[in-house]
């Protein structure tokens, strides 16, 4: 029998290891795996390399997890959000690493690590500093640049809802990185809404097919980074 | 007293721009004032707004109260969505992007050059955190560029340049600048002016302007 459910986000995350990589979904908060990212902070892994678009707000969530300073590097396209303060302040001290990525670049470079595509030509950042030192060519008159795949020993989604199988249906613009992450990972951990019957979701509505999928994890009422922020919450909660 | 009727607002700009897209377009609009450019699409067209984390079909902003934070825009902002309305991952909606899918982008920048060049993404000042979001992909994947921004910076300096002195986002990439004082086309001669602001004269743009212009 195949079940990929596990009970709880720490069950689901306590395999993650030192020096880890590690996609977590997300733009901004929507599609953002809080639980898991707090269970992982608990859990305790350290030298991560995370591959995110952005780079958290607040003292929570993703952003948590960098203050915790468990995080070396950071591949993402927009680390700057109106509440982010804890990575402006990591990478002023120098003690985060960056590597800055075209959303766009980093989406496809995600897409084709789970694609079997090890590297892609890309219009994207031709004449920019964002190409300098990466190697250029000219396809039918036109300069491209090369943009090799992105591959992770994790990835953490936040979808709608899932099944034992681990087919995915996602909420509104919560979707984002959450499809292309479960297919570029080793092991693609997912908490949901809600995990429902086998059958339940149409095989015609599936999102994510559940041969991307090796853990699931149901979360009923996920947190909102916003409002955390807004009470100026801070993970682990102090009281 | 004298900036009575001088120029255009932020809101005339963007009703220009609004002005612009034909019906049936498929539309970015980037963070800032490129956003207003929804607010004033002519009766009897439809455009299909395009927002890269993942939707086509942008409604209107919600009522307060009704803001649901995983239905949101690139600036992270709450939306709606129109009847008709489709979503999807972020290598689609980045293929929709770069494959020549989309007809229009509306951008905010820090300096234009005379060739079409645009800086959008960083003052390359050391303290700036890098972040550079969808601009790139956009500036090279959309068929029409159009530029929304004041034509100075608030000192006086002028933001539509000979050369780009930020690094950046992409060369020869924007087709049409929308600023206070003008609407001006990049052409393959030069920086076409196509329409002046009220109370605006030639020799005011000129002195305004560190690029050459057509007039």
């Amino acid at each position: 029998m195949i079940n990929k459910i596990f009970l709880t986000p720490q069950e689901a995350v306590a395999d993650i290891f030192d020096g880890a990589t590690i996609m977590i979904g997300g733009f901004g908060e929507a599609g953002s795996p809080i639980e898991l990212i707090h269970a992982l902070i608990d859990q305790g892994a350290k030298d991560l390399t995370i591959i995110s678009n952005n780079a958290g707000s607040g003292h929570v969530g993703l952003a948590a997890l960098l203050e915790h300073k468990r995080v070396k590097k950071i591949i993402c396209s927009y680390p700057k959000t109106s509440f982010s303060e804890v990575f402006p302040e990591l990478y002023c001290s120098g003690l985060i690493e960056v590597e800055l990525v075209p959303q766009g670049t980093l989406a496809e470079r995600i897409r084709c690590g789970g694609a079997g595509i090890p590297a892609f030509y890309t219009p994207t950042s031709v004449g920019t500093s964002l190409a300098e030192g990466k190697e250029l060519r000219e396809i039918d008159g036109e300069l491209y640049v090369l943009e090799y795949a992105l591959k992770s020993d994790f990835s953490l989604v936040k979808a709608y809802q899932g099944d034992r199988y681990g087919n995915l249906i996602y909420y509104k613009t919560a979707r984002n990185f959450g499809p292309i992450m479960c297919m570029a990972a080793k092991v693609t951990i997912v908490q949901v809404n809600k995990i429902v019957e086998l059958g339940e979701i149409d095989p015609e509505a599936v999102v994510t097919p559940n041969i991307f999928v090796q853990r699931v994890v149901e979360v009923p009422n996920p947190l909102h980074e916003h409002v955390l922020v807004s009470q100026n919450k801070k993970y682990p909660w102090t009281e | 007293m004298d900036r009575v009727n001088i120029g255009w607002s932020k809101d005339d700009m963007a009703k220009l721009v609004a002005n612009d897209i034909p019906d049936g377009s498929y539309v970015n609009l980037g963070i800032g004032i490129p956003e207003l450019v929804a607010n004033y699409i002519p009766e009897g067209r439809e455009i299909i707004i395009h927002t890269e984390n993942g939707l086509l079909g942008v409604g209107p902003a919600p009522a307060p109260g009704e803001e649901d934070f995983d239905l949101i825009n690139a600036g992270k902002k709450p939306i709606t969505t129109i009847k008709g309305a489709c979503f999807f991952h972020h290598a689609d909606s980045f293929a929709m992007i770069r494959g020549g899918h989309l007809d229009f982008t509306v951008l905010g920048a820090y300096q234009v050059s005379q060739n079409g060049d645009l800086a959008n993404w960083s003052t390359g000042s050391p303290n700036d955190i890098p972040a550079v979001g969808g601009a790139m992909d956009l500036v090279q994947g959309v068929k029409n560029v159009f530029v929304i921004m004041s034509h100075t910076t608030k000192n006086g300096t002028p933001k539509i340049v000979k050369k780009c002195t930020y690094p950046l986002t992409g060369v020869a990439v924007v087709s049409r600048i929308y600023t206070d004082l003008a609407i001006i086309d990049v052409t393959n001669k030069g920086l076409k002016v196509i329409k002046l602001a009220p109370g605006i004269d030639k020799d005011t743009l000129i002195n305004k302007t560190e690029a050459d212009l057509i007039l």
